[in-house]
């Protein structure tokens, strides 16, 4: 099956090893059979809702964010849909933040963003940085543990009520105080880790993955045929226990 | 020197011989760390007892080699304060400053982040400032930060002192926009230029008005001619330039120097256009020390590659190549610089994860590795991240069958000679500590000599 990727901003928001994730996406789809189809979407053009199976939004500097920000702002309501009619989406680190409500300054500015996340996220004083290990609090996977790495100044504190990507085993998390990670809405993810993400948390790419063919045949999701993914849990395992031994220690 | 930092100064020199005597390295920051602990200030007063003042070399990329090169050219004429080792903190320099007694001229090598506050102490004659280039995200933050902190650095600077820039970098050149004493270097050949940006440049958006650039030239990285086509920022006229570039496989590059004082071919001995920008901001630190033409040549010429920057050892009957990485700009050009000397069968490549290399291992995504991995029969991933250096791999498109995970770095060296043949070269892409421990390797098989005796 073809899965139509639609990658945003890819030459503004690329910071993070962001290809690494779009590379795991493309492999792990062909080893099932399926064909990875992606199409950049920068300033200027329109996301039409239904198009995409898949949707990425990487990190940029904050230069880059603040430049495509209102570019990303006029594609909310269109994002807004897609997300709606079932569109896997998975954004990292600065898109993440950009896909809440958006983003507070130290000095009190306001930066909109697309509103598909329930949050907001506020400027802080130091930068949370360090290795990450979640346990998933998805309902398709509970407990499975999530290894990354986390560079953030920004703290997002979810709605009440907002599902969460993961609570937090080791290092900071969304704002260094709740104890969990990342956010959920409908088939659409946004978390801070990169590393990047999906190389060591096979899974995960596996689910969005899921996803995407579930929008692309209009169908239900189906689980993927499991890959041997040595390489995979061993760095997994290595990136876990670098967070549990020097992770970020948030104050709670 | 005021007596007490006489005194400081003695038990630090001390504690370099202790250090060296218990075989802790080259005890080359321990003596500095307690002086800058016991009184910072000390390095204010060890800078301003250099009767030639101090030269300081700046950049995300080079500036152990641009330090090195420059030290080439000047050595012969005077004796030099100069951290060889790369121990480039405010305790590696005041360490430096405190064991070269005798020494007329301070030449340091700084890390970017603390340049503000060298600047701020050592009140520089010369600064050269070569490149930015995202790094070491956890460490450096993003580079713009950098540049803010370089901004405010630089208009503290005397009125004249000497600031060398790489005008190639636009965000670097624009730092010397609204001052007078500049020498501005950069490359101008454009038949060794590439005409798009690699994956992940930076500094591609226009410093003025954020439209990207229009390349007409690119050479490393986002180093290259650059104008804005809405707002008609370009590159400034070079000072200092590199024309009629040759390359000469992996064992040098020759190019035309362009200075204000006359033009002189050079031939370096190590390669890559990344090492033409490094002679360039040597060559410009250097004018702006008043040294002629015909000094800056020999000294260039003469210049062999810094520590672990590029080093063949012997082993038995085959070598061993060590090329640093540690970014993804410099693992680009290493890469280019390999592909450019010819075929390589076999690699062994080394990530570790310590401060030193970047507690983030992300950047390994961010290094254009696919053109090598369409051409390798074998590559051996090592150091403590191994595995994730292998995904890198697999997932770049290398099969897996040409794929060893040996995360042990002696293990992973051995394994990668077996895999050459005899009169062979073995290339070994070490991250900074994954370097420094295939080193002590090499030492420990009397292959190489410690860098604390190989240097000057």
């Amino acid at each position: 099956m073809i899965v139509r990727v639609g990658h945003l901003y890819p030459e503004y928001l690329n910071i993070y090893a962001d290809r690494g994730n779009i590379a795991v996406f493309e492999r792990r789809a062909a080893a099932r059979g399926h064909e990875l189809q992606v199409e950049p979407v920068s300033i200027g053009s329109t996301v039409v809702p239904g198009r995409h199976d898949l949707l990425y939004v990487g990190g940029g500097q904050d230069r880059e964010q603040a430049m495509i920000a209102p570019d990303l702002v006029r594609h909310g309501a269109a994002l807004r849909q897609a997300v709606g009619r079932g569109v896997a989406l998975l954004a990292v680190c600065g898109g993440y933040q950009l896909l809440g409500r958006g983003y507070r300054g130290r000095d009190g500015s306001w930066l909109e963003g697309a509103s598909i996340f329930e949050h907001e996220t506020l400027a802080g004083e130091t930068r949370m940085i360090g290795d990450v290990l979640l346990e998933s609090t998805l309902p398709e996977a509970p407990g499975r543990t999530i290894a990354g790495f986390e560079n953030h100044a920004g703290r997002t504190v979810l709605d009440e009520g907002a599902a969460t990507l993961g609570r937090v085993v080791a290092g900071y998390g969304n704002d260094g105080a709740s104890g969990f990670e990342g956010c959920r809405t409908e088939r659409a993810l946004g978390t801070y880790l990169h590393g990047p993400l999906l190389p060591r948390n096979p899974w995960l790419a596996d689910l969005l993955l899921a996803w995407a063919l579930a929008h692309a045949s209009g169908s239900e999701p189906e689980p993927l045929a499991p890959l041997a993914d040595e390489l995979e849990r061993e760095a997994h395992a290595v990136s876990a226990a670098r967070a549990r031994e020097r992770g970020g220690r948030p104050a709670r | 020197m005021g007596t007490r930092l006489a005194l400081e100064t003695s038990a630090a020199r001390l504690v370099a011989r202790l250090s060296r005597a218990a075989g802790r390295g080259g005890g080359t920051t321990l003596p500095g760390k307690l002086v800058w602990k016991l009184d910072p200030a000390a390095l204010d007063e060890l800078a301003a007892a250099l009767p030639q003042g101090v030269a300081l070399v700046s950049a995300t990329n080079g500036k152990t080699t641009t330090t090195a090169m420059a030290s080439s050219i000047l050595s012969p004429a005077r004796r030099l304060a100069w951290n060889h080792s790369g121990a480039n903190l405010a305790s590696g320099i005041a360490s430096t400053l405190l064991t070269a007694r005798d020494a007329e001229l301070g030449l340091l090598e700084v890390d970017e982040f603390v340049l503000p506050e060298v600047i701020r102490r050592t009140k520089p004659g010369v600064v050269a400032l070569g490149n930015l280039f995202r790094d070491q995200l956890d460490r450096y933050g993003e580079l713009e930060h950098i540049a803010e902190r370089w901004r405010a650095a630089v208009e503290t600077l005397a009125p004249d002192t000497i600031l060398a820039v790489n005008a190639d970098d636009s965000l670097v050149a624009s730092l010397a926009d609204d001052r007078e004493s500049v020498i501005r270097f950069g490359v101008d050949d454009p038949s060794r230029a590439r005409t798009t940006l690699p994956h992940a440049a930076d500094s591609k958006y226009c410093v003025r008005c954020g439209h990207p650039y229009r390349y007409e030239a690119v050479y490393v990285g986002h180093l290259g001619a650059y104008r804005c086509e809405v707002c008609g920022h370009e590159r400034p006229p070079l000072d200092v330039a590199a024309r009629a570039i040759e390359p000469e496989g992996l064992d040098g590059i020759a190019f035309t120097l362009t200075t204000p004082s006359g033009s002189a071919r050079v031939r370096l001995a190590v390669p890559g256009l990344y090492n033409v920008y490094n002679a360039l901001s040597a060559a410009s630190l250097c004018l702006g020390l008043g040294v002629p033409l015909d000094e800056l040549v020999s000294g260039l010429e003469r210049f062999r590659a810094a520590f672990g920057r590029f080093e063949r050892f012997v082993v038995g009957e085959r070598t061993v190549l060590l090329l640093l990485i540690k970014n993804p700009a410099g693992a680009n050009e290493a890469l280019r610089t390999l592909e450019d000397g010819g075929t390589e069968r076999t690699l062994v490549v080394a990530l570790n994860d310590r401060i030193a290399d970047g507690r983030d291992v992300s950047w390994i995504w961010d290094v254009d590795f696919e053109p090598l991995l369409s051409r390798v029969e074998r590559i051996v991933a090592t150091g403590e991240r191994a595995a994730e250096l292998g995904l890198r791999f697999t997932y770049g498109g290398l099969p897996p069958e040409r794929l060893e995970v040996v995360p042990e770095l002696e293990a992973a060296l051995d394994r990668g000679l077996a895999l050459t043949a005899p009169g062979g070269e073995l290339v070994v892409l070490p991250t900074y500590t994954a370097m420094l421990g295939l080193r002590a390797i090499a030492t420990g098989r009397g292959l190489t000599r410690p860098y604390w005796e190989s240097a000057e």
